[in-house]
């Protein structure tokens, strides 16, 4: 239970971090919080040659809020800042109730938005609700930069859009349009533990109250965060009556998703709970959009 | 590997300076280095809390940090909470472990009382729900958790009565 050697250097500003990245490449790692990849390095699951730790790197902590713009998080920004910013709490609301279902207040102490968004654990909370808030991801390499959208960022289990020698420096989220709810709803064998399914969504209404734009996303079903497109759709353009939302909770659950046993539960059970937990979240999103 | 780093921690408070390679976990460097035993190590992967300490005055995991991650930062240990070592000097949260029995074979007290602190602090009044919600990262084997919960209502009431 002790990670193998390995070359450490704790850069203090970006443009050394990423020439390191350039240098070392494949070999390379960064180290953020660490509440991921020390305990893999523990096991000895990850044996990376070379450690970039990226926690003397001022530069990367950050939430910043411009009038009507989006909110920019800096990849460094701690899980328990995210719980407690006041600009976090008014911006992005979703986020900040997200916030508790991540393990627990030692974890989130260390772990970061930028690791988690970029360990893509398909058990995380964090990659679904990117997708949720339409997140843009920030990639930056030493000579490079590139906007990703959070959808295009997943390619399957633990896999991202991320090159060896990038790294994720920041997350912008757009502001919700008018007339939105969120909701979050997760279930989980204890209080902190990684979800057996979890569902993150939101609903914008019009002046008559049909439902103009939804997002719906769900974690722990699939080989990263799953976007519930048939579902989408089935809202698309109506009224959110209760039957609608239940319709699209079992287009979730039947159509959207295909999610796969393990020991702590079954298919059918995961269906089960994306269904009723799909409905629980476009009910509450669909109460908060209406205030 | 031959590279080692140096590193400057204040631990209840004395400075220590030491040279430690780089894969050594912060756990191990007090334990090991420093002889501070008290921070006991379960899993070592994050997952039981027995680790737990302050860093900066906020609870981490010990054993998914490493030694050199906390050169310049200050660190109290369960050490730091009766610094004379004096039995009739124990911190009250301790006591309250103590009156409720709120500990059997202690091997997690130590996490679960560095995890209460900065926990208590921010919240001296704490219900029945958010106390089960601290202390949902720290297993213990033995007690059940009823007790620890009954000791950290005691200690709340002792550090600030109600009204
Ligand atoms: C007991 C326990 C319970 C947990 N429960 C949950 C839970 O319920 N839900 C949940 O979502 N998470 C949970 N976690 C994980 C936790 O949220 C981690 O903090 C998170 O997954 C990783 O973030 P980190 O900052 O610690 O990243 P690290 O562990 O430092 O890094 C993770 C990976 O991402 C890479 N990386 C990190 N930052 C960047 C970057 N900026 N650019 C490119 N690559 C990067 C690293 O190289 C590494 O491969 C739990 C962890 C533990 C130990
Ligand atoms: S020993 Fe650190 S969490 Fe278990
Ligand atoms: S008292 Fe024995 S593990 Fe908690």
């Amino acid at each position: 239970m002790k990670p193998a050697p390995f070359l450490y250097f704790a850069p203090n500003s970006l443009d050394e971090a990423l020439l390191l990245l350039a240098q070392y490449g494949d070999e390379g790692k960064v180290l953020a919080g660490g509440q991921s990849l020390i305990p893999t390095m523990n096991f000895r699951l990850a044996q990376p040659a070379v450690l970039i730790d990226l926690n003397l790197i001022a530069e990367l902590f950050y939430v910043r809020a411009q009038a009507d713009g989006p909110l920019h998080i800096g990849a460094m920004t701690r899980q328990r800042t995210l719980e407690r910013d006041p600009l976090i709490a008014a911006h992005a609301p979703l986020l900040q109730a997200t916030m508790p279902h991540i393990a627990h207040p030692q974890i989130r102490n260390r772990g970061t938005i930028g690791g988690s968004l970029a360990h893509a654990d398909p058990a995380a909370e964090l990659p679904a609700v990117a997708l949720a808030l339409n997140a843009q991801l920030r990639l930056r390499s030493q000579h490079n930069e590139r906007w990703v959208a959070a959808r295009d960022f997943y390619r399957g289990l633990f896999t991202t859009a991320l090159a060896a020698d990038e790294m994720l420096v920041e997350i912008a989220l757009p502001s919700l349009p008018p007339r939105t709810g969120w909701s979050i709803q997760e279930m989980a064998r204890r209080h902190g533990d990684y979800a057996i399914v979890g569902v993150a969504a939101t609903l914008t209404l019009d002046e008559q109250g049909r439902c103009t734009q939804a997002t719906l996303a769900l974690l722990s079903v699939g080989e990263g965060p799953v976007q519930a497109q048939q579902a989408i759709k089935l809202l698309q353009g109506e009224l959110p009556t209760p039957a609608l939302l239940a319709a699209a909770a079992a287009t979730t659950a039947q159509i959207d998703i295909d999610p796969t046993a393990d020991i702590h539960a079954s298919v059918a059970f995961r269906r089960h709970l994306a269904q009723v937990l799909t409905r629980k979240a476009l009910t509450e999103a669909f109460e908060r959009a209406k205030r | 590997m031959d590279n080692l780093h140096t590193l400057s921690v204040n631990v209840n408070g004395v400075t220590y300076t030491r040279a430690v390679e780089a894969r050594l976990l912060l756990s191990d460097f007090l334990r090991h280095e420093l002889n501070l035993t008290g921070t006991h190590v379960g899993c070592e992967h994050g997952s039981c809390g027995a680790c737990t300490i302050l860093m900066d005055d906020q609870a981490v995991r010990s054993c998914i940090m490493f030694a050199v991650q906390s050169n310049g930062h200050t660190l109290t240990t369960i050490e730091g909470l009766t610094p004379d070592g004096n039995m009739q000097h124990l911190h009250p949260l301790q006591t309250a472990f103590h009156e409720k029995h709120g500990l059997q074979c202690g091997y997690c007290t130590p996490g679960f009382l560095m995890t209460l602190l900065p926990f208590l602090a921010e919240n001296p009044h704490p219900s029945d729900q958010e106390i089960r919600e601290a202390i949902s990262g720290n297993l213990c084997r033995c007690t059940g958790y009823q007790n620890i919960i009954e000791a950290v209502k005691l200690a709340a009431q002792k550090k600030a009565p109600r009204p």
